[in-house]
């Protein structure tokens, strides 16, 4: 039982890393990773999110949205699912304004630590992703924890290895037409192939 | 020597800023600096009295890979002869050019004999090394002419590992291909020697492994023979069917089928030797990777696998079989893309001896994992360095607080 959660959370880190694997949230992968510090707010920003996101998502899906959610009130046939979209990525605006305002209130120092990244995260499509591989996988209540905190700090160590390489590059002569992005993407391509190293194996 | 030193002194005013070749000045003085040591100093601190620069380190490197190289034309040629013979002699091999370009020249196709073996492997390396070199040697000297930095012996040395790492039947056009995307998305988009993140001869060799798999790995490829297949050590202990064919001391010596210069462990510590004496190589990330791997390989024995025989290979082995040897000294060693720091190295080095293991062992998509887990560690070399001089600057602040 443990050893399925386990193997699960090192799946979500390694094999299926949402930013290497899937290239999912590439936006503000790709925009903050230029200093460590940040990255890592961001990082922490994107496992706390995705470790309530998931969760409620997936309560919502089995108790409001499945085909036959609603059979206790008499209507097994009805299939809501084409509302996850909106159900979704309402859930995760609305989780990441109650968020903020909760840190602000009780942890204004993890809140300040945070700062600009909260509200940012909202429209992290690694976020709502997440969501959708969740339900795509009829995963359970548990599973959904497991997955959302493994994908969420697998997503963070590839931020900030990238930032810590890009930092590094400071000292690099890029040629003048690839500096910024352009050699961020080449960047992440050869990361994913170094990444590539966990494919395949089997948990 | 004062006339040689004349001559290039003549003829250096055509390079400088103005002179009709000036678009060669990058050439011109990667010829001059091999000869002599620069003749410019720096005029601004900080002074750096030491006629160890990059090119001599670089030639150094070179030195300590004749060994393996040495091995690779013996082994090649060794595993080649020893097929011919099972399968009937040099007629049967006739369909191949380096087969009957080897009859052609005499060299005969007896495994006894040292010289045949090295001479047959010499054919096959050399049309490999050559293109390496000259594919690596015109992306170089292109960047260089238009980018104006200098040629350094970077590409020497990354052109004679990257043949090292390559089974004998690569056919040639993906060698030149793998050494054009190592050299240039690998190093040169970075701005050139020194600067870039991921070793370029692994990096060129990923790109193989993932673009065209079928001449790089599998049970085909590993001899030079055609119709010929013979898996290599370590897929032999990954698959409970076969039996493992060589014995410790052949794979220690490195007469066993694998990439041309990865398999003789022996050849490789004679380069750590040379690494270590004249510290080119760092010894830390030697050791703390054989580390990494032996501890990681006590704790899978010790857990153990009922379906799995990889959990009970034993240190000793997972040293000398796969590239794990030659990965260790002249791979993982890369200053460029090595972490720097004393603290970065050790960690750095542990994380490869694990991950190779853990590759070896637990992914069944690839049999070896020394290229993959170095280029891995290469990507969190930096955050390493980052936490090590963090953790130093902080512990000076406390030291010095008032």
């Amino acid at each position: 039982m443990v050893e399925h959660y386990l193997s699960l959370f090192i799946k979500s880190i390694f094999m299926e890393n949402l930013a290497l694997a899937f290239f999912l949230g590439m936006c503000t992968y790709l925009a903050v990773s230029k200093k460590v510090d940040t990255s890592i707010g961001l990082g922490i920003a994107v496992i706390v999110v995705q470790g309530i996101t998931l969760p409620v998502n997936n309560l919502l899906y089995t108790a409001l949205l499945k085909k036959g959610a609603w059979a206790w009130a008499g209507y097994p046939e009805l299939d809501l699912t084409f509302l996850g979209l909106i159900t979704y990525i309402g859930v995760i605006a609305s989780m990441v304004q109650i968020l903020e305002m909760a840190l602000d209130k009780f942890f204004p120092p993890l809140y300040n630590a945070l700062g600009i990244f909260l509200p940012l995260i909202t429209v992290n499509c690694a976020i709502l992703g997440g969501s959708l591989l969740m339900v795509e996988r009829n995963m359970n209540f548990a599973e959904s924890v497991t997955f959302g905190i493994g994908s969420g700090v697998g997503w963070a160590l590839a931020i900030i290895a990238l930032a810590g390489i890009r930092e590094k590059m400071k000292y690099s002569n890029v040629p003048e037409g690839l500096r910024g992005l352009g050699i961020t993407f080449i960047t992440v391509g050869l990361m994913a192939m170094a990444f590539m190293l966990f494919s395949g194996i089997q948990l | 020597m004062k006339f040689l030193r004349k001559i290039l002194d003549k003829q250096d005013h055509h390079f400088q800023k103005g002179g009709k070749l000036e678009k060669f000045f990058a050439i011109w003085e990667m010829q001059d600096t091999i000869l002599y040591t620069p003749g410019n100093v720096t005029k601004t601190a900080s002074h750096v009295r030491d006629k160890m620069d990059l090119k001599r380190m670089m030639i150094l490197v070179y030195f300590a890979l004749i060994p393996t190289v040495l091995m690779a034309l013996y082994n090649t040629g060794l595993q080649a002869n020893l097929a011919l013979a099972k399968i009937g002699g040099a007629a049967a091999g006739s369909g191949d050019w380096h087969t009957a370009m080897a009859t052609f020249l005499g060299i005969g196709s007896n495994p006894e004999n040292l010289f045949s073996n090295l001479a047959l492997g010499a054919l096959y390396f050399l049309p490999i090394y050559l293109v390496a070199a000259a594919a690596g040697g015109f992306w170089e000297i292109l960047f260089a002419i238009v980018r104006k930095h200098e040629v350094t012996e970077g590409f020497l040395v990354t052109s004679l590992l990257f043949p090292l790492i390559l089974p004998a039947t690569i056919p040639l056009w993906q060698v030149a291909l793998g050494m054009s995307f190592g050299v240039v998305i690998g190093k040169e988009v970075f701005g050139g020697v020194g600067m870039n993140i991921l070793n370029p001869a692994l990096t060129g060799r990923a790109f193989l492994f993932f673009a065209y798999p079928a001449e790089i790995s599998g049970d085909a490829v590993w001899v030079a023979v055609d119709g010929h297949s013979q898996a290599t050590a370590l897929a032999q202990f990954a698959d409970t069917t076969m039996e493992v064919t060589a014995s410790w001391m052949d794979s220690f010596i490195g007469t066993i089928p694998g990439s041309m210069g990865e398999t003789s462990a022996l050849a490789c510590l004679i380069g750590a030797f040379i690494l270590i004496v004249t510290r080119v190589g760092s010894w830390q990330i030697m050791l703390s990777v054989v580390l990494g791997m032996v501890g990681f390989t006590y704790f899978l024995n010790f857990i153990g696998s009922d379906t799995n025989p990889m959990f009970a290979m034993t240190p000793e082995w997972h040293f000398v079989v796969g590239g794990f040897a030659f990965g260790t000294v002249f791979m993982a060693t890369d200053p460029v893309t090595a972490a720097i720091t004393d603290g970065g190295k050790w960690i750095y080095g542990f994380m490869i001896g694990i991950l190779v293991v853990l590759v070896r062992v637990i992914n069944p998509a690839f049999p070896e994992g020394m290229m993959l887990a170095i280029l891995f560690a290469n990507v969190f070399a930096p955050i390493f360095d980052k936490i090590y001089l963090n953790k130093n600057i902080k512990r000076r602040l406390a030291r010095n607080a008032k």
